[in-house]
């Protein structure tokens, strides 16, 4: 009796769970699993968006998953095995640690199954294609805005979510290497480094403000960084030029009021469209470049609203 | 023996609650992996299911920690960060200080005793309810972790037989086809072990007295506070085990993870038939408790049920888990 029922309810709960599943694979489709680094964040909600929109239009089977949160490596792990294990035709993989998912890449490479690394990549041969923003660029292009909105001669310092990731020495080194090739007169005076942490970053920009009165400018290298950023300005009392990284809420608020003067912004949405793209590519044969990059922006007050940067942003 | 004897104690057997609530959830998995192989082409295949037995090893240790604890009526929520904390100990020792391979399993196991030991001592002598002390002791040791590491994995990269105590395959080497990783054959021995300890020791003895009624326990003169600590230490050093096996598979000690562990270990606990309340308990339900939670998680994955939908399901099953269970009390 009891036995039955709770039968009766599995049956319901996977019932229910198989209705809402997408539709049972046809043996010839094309199927694209993507295995990312988060799945509940704006910023992934975007590019899976962009994947499946992708899917559609190369009428490919997507599916994207991600743990939930960027410290679950051994979920992660679990994932990217239980999508080989449905013999994909190539799988789109942004990895939490590279060093932790050697085994089943080189499953995957045994299998003939083509890897597509997205957004920070993964550290081995063994990925087809690597499509994620070109940092160092983009940290580039905010330099030349950063120089452009103090008059091209002053103090400025970054604020950086690390020193040791992808993203955190790209970025620095990008606008770094900018400020001294082209602008003499700009004088770099501090990397901080707060681990993209809203609280220590604004106390970093605290000490930075404390020990150069005539600072001009600030560049927080992420949003928590930029966050960061605005509220030692704002605390101190103090009137710098401020370029964030990517968006959120509290960022684009920032942009609008006028206390942050612009960002930059990744497009998530074309990460997610690009691996799909390239996956079908691999598969058709095709010769693929090693990076692809997938593109940013530079936004400000006067171009948040334009149709082509609104889309790429999140709150 | 009468026969009449002999079919009184099968009737009792089969029937007494425990072996029930085992054949329940032993139903439920079968059930499920039935209807994954029916739903799925690629569900029943050798790779998926070692895929899912290694899957299991971390939590199902976690879970069989957690199941010692949970028979006193108690509660350990620092499990998940414990693990990672072990798993930093054992990076210290060999990848910081270039120690031996055995110094850095005994460390993590060593470590995980310890803190078990301090969680024993604040609950049974400080008298610090288990929820909030335990709940201490899980901050404490995954900003310890953080502090250690400063935040970055420590890489085993110069002691090549770490990886292999998880990810290599004794049974593969005499069953080139069956190559079930080492993880697993641990979890299968800390399950044998820890079955015996629980049924046929002093030790389990008490654990199950100490959840089923303390106070009487007490009253008859037995070291109530020494038993509790000896109980929350072995649940520690067991901690330490999934430790090796987390960091061993990932190559690497990830400071970072670990919170939320002890929900999952807790659920497959539960769904194992073990009482929160005390007192009522067996380390095969556990077993299988996290069976059917890594079965669950694969099988939807490989439907490719959108994940939002996943989290949905698996609560419901660990509701209809438990409401079985009740259902069988209010029977019996």
């Amino acid at each position: 009796m009891i036995l039955k029922r709770t039968f009766l309810n599995l049956a319901l709960g996977l019932g229910l769970a198989s209705t809402l599943s997408t539709a049972a694979l046809a043996a010839d489709e094309i199927y694209i699993p993507m295995v990312s680094k988060g799945f509940q964040h704006q910023f992934w909600q975007a590019v899976k968006a962009g994947a499946e929109q992708a899917g559609k239009d190369y009428k490919v089977k997507v599916t994207f998953e991600g743990p939930e949160s960027e410290s679950m490596v051994d979920k992660q792990i679990d994932m990217f095995a239980a999508a080989l294990a449905k013999k994909p035709s190539a799988i789109g993989f942004a990895a939490l640690d590279s060093k932790a998912s050697i085994p089943l890449l080189k499953k995957a490479q045994a299998a003939k199954i083509p890897v597509i690394a997205f957004d920070s990549g993964v550290d081995s041969d063994i990925p087809v294609t690597t499509t994620t923003t070109n940092n160092v660029a983009a940290a580039a292009l905010a330099a030349d805005k950063m120089a452009e909105l103090i008059g091209k001669s002053g103090d400025v310092a970054l604020v950086v979510h690390d020193q040791t990731s992808r993203t955190g020495i790209d970025r620095t080194e990008g606008f770094v290497n900018r400020i001294k090739s082209t602008y003499p007169n700009i004088k770099i005076v501090s990397v901080q480094y707060g681990g993209g942490d809203q609280l220590k970053s604004t106390e970093i920009t605290k000490s930075i403000l404390q020990a150069n009165p005539n600072l001009k400018g600030i560049f927080g290298a992420n949003e928590g960084s930029a966050i960061g950023a605005l509220n030692g300005a704002r605390e101190m009392k103090r009137k710098v030029v401020i370029i964030g990284y990517d968006s959120g809420k509290q960022q684009k608020a920032a942009i609008l009021d006028g206390s942050m003067a612009g960002a930059i912004t990744q497009n998530p949405v074309g990460i997610g469209y690009k691996t799909v793209e390239a996956a079908v590519k691999a598969l058709k044969g095709e010769k693929l470049p090693k990076v692809i990059d997938t593109g940013f922006y530079y936004y400000d007050k006067s171009t948040i609203n334009d149709p082509k940067i609104a889309a790429v942003l999140y709150d | 023996m009468t026969v009449s004897k002999l079919l009184q104690g099968i009737k009792t057997a089969a029937f007494s609650s425990n072996t029930r609530q085992k054949l329940l959830a032993f139903a439920s998995l079968l059930g499920l992996l039935i209807f994954f192989s029916m739903a799925s082409p690629s569900f029943m295949q050798t790779d998926n299911m070692v895929g899912i037995l290694q899957a299991t090893a971390v939590n199902g240790v976690l879970a069989i920690a957690c199941t010692f604890v949970i028979i006193t009526s108690g509660i350990d929520l620092s499990v998940g960060t414990l693990m990672t904390f072990c798993a930093v100990m054992a990076g210290v020792v060999l990848t910081y200080w270039g120690l031996p391979f055995y110094l850095g399993v005994a460390a993590a196991i060593f470590f995980g005793a310890l803190s078990g030991f301090i969680s024993g001592v604040l609950i049974a002598k400080l008298k610090i309810p288990p929820f909030i002390a335990t709940l201490g002791m899980m901050l404490m040791l995954k900003g310890l972790s953080l502090v250690i590491t400063h935040s970055k994995p420590i890489y085993f990269n110069d002691t090549p037989e770490f990886p292999l105590i998880a990810q290599d395959s004794l049974i593969g080497y005499f069953l080139p086809e069956l190559p079930i990783p080492n993880a697993v054959l641990i979890l299968f021995v800390v399950a044998v072990v820890s079955s015996l300890i629980l049924n046929k020791t002093v030790l389990g003895t008490y654990t199950f007295a100490l959840g089923s009624n303390e106070e009487a326990v007490r009253l008859s003169g037995v070291n109530v506070d020494r038993w509790k600590i000896i109980v929350y230490t072995l649940s520690g050093a067991i901690c330490g085990i999934a430790g090796l096996l987390i960091a061993s598979r990932l190559n690497s000690a990830q400071p970072a993870l670990g919170q939320g562990y002890e929900l999952d270990a807790i659920a497959a606990v539960v769904i194992g038939g073990t009482s929160l309340s005390g007192g009522a308990g067996t380390i095969l339900g556990t077993i299988i408790g996290a069976f059917i939670m890594s079965v669950l998680t694969n099988g939807l994955r490989i439907m490719s049920v959108a994940q939002e939908w996943q989290t949905v399901v698996t609560g419901l099953i660990i509701i209809a888990a438990v409401y079985a269970d009740i259902l069988r009390k209010r029977k019996s």
